[in-house]
C-alpha cells in the first residue's frame, strides 16, 4: 500500500559559523490518509525542523543534506522552487505556534485569506471572498463578513489561530502539519482549538502532523506518535503502544517525569538526570546514552538502528536488543516481516 | 472577610492577604483613563511551610498578585500581614524584603547577562550588606550554588553559559540569597523542557523541607500546581473563583470555571483521554478593561442565571476550608 507521506532517512543541517548543527539526523516515517500524527520532543529535539524540511521551507543557513519525501509517492526534495510551491498550501500547508507573528498586520484577515485562494485556485476576487467566509465560518469564527475587514491585533489568540486554520484548510490540502498550534494559547482555549482541529480533521478528512511538546495533547488526538530526542528518532507506533508500552528509555523517563493530574499520592517526581545535549557536539553513540541510566558500552559508541518491537512499533535503544526483543527494521521488507516480528516480540514478550 | 480595620493577625498564618486590590490606570483615548482592574478584592492566607498554588488563565492576575504580595507594585488597596505584622514602609517594610522573595519565570530575561553568577546570586547580600567581608560572601555564594547543585567554580561564568535549567537554579539561589522564609514562584518551570522540570520541581520541595519556606506557586500548568501545592487557589479576571486544598479541589471542584478548566487539561493517557468528558467553554476571557458585570465568569458559565449578570458572588466558605465565589453552589 502506499503510503499519503513518506519520509525516509531525512537529514537536515545547520551550517553554522561553528560548526555543523545537525537538527535532523535520519528520521523516517510514514503518514496514511486521514491519520493523525503526533511529533513529540524537546526544544532542540529537531521536530520543527522535520517539518520544515517536509514543506521545504528552511532558512539558510539550515539545508536538507539527504533524505527523500515523497508525497503521494512523488519525490519532493530536488523539486523546483516553482513545483514546491504549487505543493505547499495546495496539498501540504502548515500552521504555526505564534499566530500573531505569522499573520500580517498591515493586511486585514480577508484580505490574506483571499489573497491564499487567488493564488492556488482559479477563483476570481469576487468567488475567493465567499470562499474565504464560508472557510471562517467553519473554523467558528461568528460573524465572519465583519471579521474579513478586521486586522489582526483586533483578535484574540485563540481567534486568530482559527483564523490561521482556515488560511491552512482554504485549499483542502491533504496534509496539515500543526507547528505547536496551542502552545501560546491558555488550556480552555487550546481545549477549544484541539477539538476545532477533530471536527475539521474528520469532515475535511485531511492527516494532520501534530508537532507538541505535551504528551497530552497527542495521548488526545494521535493515531499514532513519534518521539524524538537530538534530531534522532527514539521510537514511533501507535499512540497506545507509546504510551502503555515504552520501548526507548527516554519515552520511559519522560512519561515518569510529568506529575500526573490523577493520582493522588505526592510522590517525589523521577526527573531524567542531566541537561539537553549540545547539538554542534554529538556523542557518538545514542544521544540520549550521557543521561540514560541503563547506557552500556555500546551506547556510547554506536547509534542503535531501528528495531521492530511489537506490531506497528519501532524503536532504536540498544537496551531491546540486549533483552532480544524485536527484530531489526533493515532485514525487513515489507508488511509480512513486520507480522512476524511482531509475532516474534509477543513471544519474546511470554 | 471584610472585617479590614479590626484585621487581627493569626499567629497559625506566616502570609495573611486581605482585600487586596490592584488597578492599573490605562489610557482609553484623549485625557481618558480607565482602570484596569489586575486583581480585585483577593484574600488569602498561607501558613509556615505550606505551598499555596495559584491558577487561572492569562490575565487573569495572578502574576499580579504574586508582584503586589511583594510590594513591588504598590497596592491599590488592601493589606499584606507578615508574620504577624502588617507590612506598611518603615523597618518592617526593610524586613520583609529580605524575608520575602521572588523567582522569576523567564531564565533568560531575569539574569543580567554582564554580570557573572556569582555576582547574580550575591546581589540580595550586597544589598541588604548580610555578609561582613568578602570571604564570607564568597563562602555564602558557594554555599548557595551548592544548595542549587551547581558547582562553586561555575561562580565566575556568565549566564548565557548555562541552560534553562541551570539559569533557573541561578534564579532559586538568588531568591534564596537573603534567608527568605516566604518565595512567591511565578511560574518557575514553564518555560523549561519537560525532563528539566521535574528536577526543578524536586529541587524546589526539597529546598522547602530543608529551610521550612512557604511558597506562593503560580502556575498555568494544573498537574504541576497539583503535584507541589498543599491548598490551591483560582482565578479568573482578576478574582479568586475558588480555594480549597488540592485533593479537595480535584475531585470535588464546585466552580463552573475549575470545573471546566480541569475538564480541560490533555491526559497523558490515551484510554483516559476518549473516556474524559470535556467541557469546552465558549468564547474567549473577556478583557479585564471591560471586564462583565456581576460575576465576571458569567459570559461563559453554563449555569448563568439573571442574578450572576447583575450581582457579584460573595467569596464564601461552601465546605470546610474550601471556599468559593458562585451564586449557584
Amino acid at each position: 500500500m502506499q503510503h499519503l507521506l513518506e519520509v525516509k532517512d531525512l537529514h537536515t543541517s545547520f551550517f553554522t559559523p561553528n560548526g555543523e548543527v545537525k537538527a535532523v539526523g535520519g528520521v523516517s516515517f510514514n503518514l496514511d490518509k486521514g491519520k493523525v500524527l503526533g511529533i513529540v520532543g524537546e526544544s532542540g529535539s529537531g521536530k520543527s525542523v522535520t517539518a520544515y524540511s517536509i514543506l521545504q521551507i528552511l532558512t539558510p543557513p539550515g539545508r536538507i543534506v539527504s533524505g527523500s519525501v515523497k508525497l503521494s509517492g512523488r519525490e519532493l526534495i530536488g523539486l523546483s522552487e516553482d513545483e514546491m510551491r504549487k505543493v505547499r498550501g495546495n496539498k501540504i500547508s502548515i500552521i504555526f505556534q505564534d499566530p500573531m507573528t505569522s499573520l500580517n498586520p498591515v493586511f486585514t484577515i480577508g484580505n490574506q485569506l483571499i489573497e491564499a485562494i487567488v493564488l492556488h485556485t482559479d477563483r476570481n476576487h469576487q468567488q475567493a471572498k465567499a470562499r474565504a467566509i464560508e472557510m471562517l465560518q467553519l473554523v467558528g469564527i461568528n460573524e465572519p463578513e465583519k471579521r474579513i475587514h478586521q486586522y489582526a491585533y483586533e483578535l484574540s489568540g485563540g481567534m486568530r489561530q482559527r483564523v490561521m486554520i482556515a488560511m491552512a484548510l482554504v485549499c483542502e490540502p491533504d496534509i496539515l502539519i500543526a507547528d505547536e498550534p496551542t502552545t501560546a494559547l491558555d488550556v480552555t482555549i487550546q481545549a477549544q482549538i484541539l477539538e476545532l482541529m477533530m471536527k475539521l480533521q474528520k469532515t475535511l478528512g485531511m492527516a494532520i502532523i501534530m508537532i507538541t511538546h505535551d504528551l497530552g495533547v497527542i495521548a488526545n488526538m494521535c493515531d499514532e506518535a513519534i518521539v524524538m530526542y537530538a534530531g534522532r528518532v527514539c521510537e514511533r507506533g501507535t499512540a497506545p503502544e507509546i504510551f502503555y508500552n515504552p520501548r526507548h528509555e527516554y519515552t520511559r523517563g519522560l512519561l515518569r517525569s510529568i506529575p500526573s493530574i490523577d493520582s493522588d499520592n505526592k510522590d517525589r517526581l523521577i526527573p531524567i538526570a542531566g541537561t539537553p545535549v549540545d547539538l554542534l557536539n554529538l556523542p557518538a553513540g545514542c544521544p540520549f546514552a550521557p543521561r540514560c541510566e541503563r547506557a552500556m558500552k555500546v551506547c556510547l559508541s554506536e547509534f542503535p538502528s531501528e528495531y521492530w518491537v511489537a506490531k506497528d512499533h519501532i524503536a532504536s535503544c540498544w537496551v531491546n536488543v540486549l533483552e532480544n526483543v524485536g527484530t531489526p527494521l533493515v532485514a525487513v521488507n515489507g508488511q509480512d516481516a513486520a507480522q512476524s516480528s511482531a509475532t516474534e516480540a509477543e513471544e519474546t514478550k511470554q | 472577610m471584610s472585617e479590614q480595620r479590626a484585621f487581627q493577625p493569626d499567629p497559625q498564618y506566616l502570609v495573611q492577604v486581605r482585600g487586596l486590590k490592584e488597578y492599573f490606570p490605562i489610557s482609553t483615548g484623549f485625557a481618558q483613563v480607565t482602570m484596569l482592574k489586575a486583581v480585585d478584592d483577593v484574600s488569602f492566607d498561607i501558613k509556615k511551610g505550606e505551598t499555596l498554588g495559584l491558577v487561572g488563565e492569562s490575565g487573569c492576575g495572578k502574576t499580579t498578585v504574586g508582584r503586589t504580595m511583594l510590594h513591588l507594585y504598590k497596592p491599590t488597596a488592601g493589606e499584606i500581614w507578615f508574620g504577624g505584622k502588617k507590612v506598611e514602609k518603615g523597618p518592617v517594610m526593610n524586613e520583609f524584603r529580605k524575608k520575602a522573595q521572588l523567582v522569576f519565570q523567564d531564565p533568560y530575561s531575569s539574569l543580567n547577562p554582564r554580570m557573572t553568577v556569582g555576582d547574580i546570586v550575591a546581589e540580595p547580600i550586597d544589598v541588604h550588606k548580610l555578609c561582613a567581608n568578602k570571604k564570607e560572601r564568597s563562602e555564602r555564594i558557594q554555599e548557595l550554588l551548592s544548595m542549587v547543585g551547581l558547582s562553586s567554580e561555575q561562580a565566575t561564568r556568565y549566564a548565557h553559559e548555562f541552560s534553562g535549567g541551570q539559569r533557573q537554579r541561578i534564579g532559586i539561589a538568588r531568591a534564596l540569597a537573603s534567608k527568605p522564609e516566604f518565595i512567591v514562584c511565578d511560574e518557575p518551570v514553564s518555560a523549561l523542557d519537560v525532563s528539566i522540570q521535574a528536577q526543578v520541581l524536586n529541587m524546589l520541595e526539597d529546598l522547602q523541607h530543608k529551610l521550612g519556606l512557604s511558597y506562593l506557586f503560580i502556575a498555568h500548568d494544573l498537574s504541576v500546581v497539583k503535584h507541589i501545592s498543599d491548598r490551591i487557589a483560582v482565578m479568573y479576571l482578576g478574582h479568586m473563583v475558588e480555594l480549597a486544598s488540592s485533593l479537595e479541589l480535584h475531585h470535588h471542584p464546585l466552580h463552573p470555571y475549575t470545573i471546566s478548566l480541569l475538564s480541560a487539561i490533555p491526559v497523558p493517557d490515551p484510554d483516559k483521554a476518549k473516556k474524559q468528558k470535556r467541557i469546552v467553554l465558549n468564547g474567549d476571557i473577556p478583557s479585564p478593561l471591560h471586564a462583565p458585570s456581576g460575576c465576571s465568569f458569567h459570559t461563559r458559565c453554563s449555569r448563568c442565571t439573571e442574578i450572576c449578570k447583575q450581582v457579584t458572588p460573595e467569596f464564601k466558605e461552601v465546605a470546610p476550608q474550601h471556599f468559593a465565589a458562585c451564586h449557584h453552589i
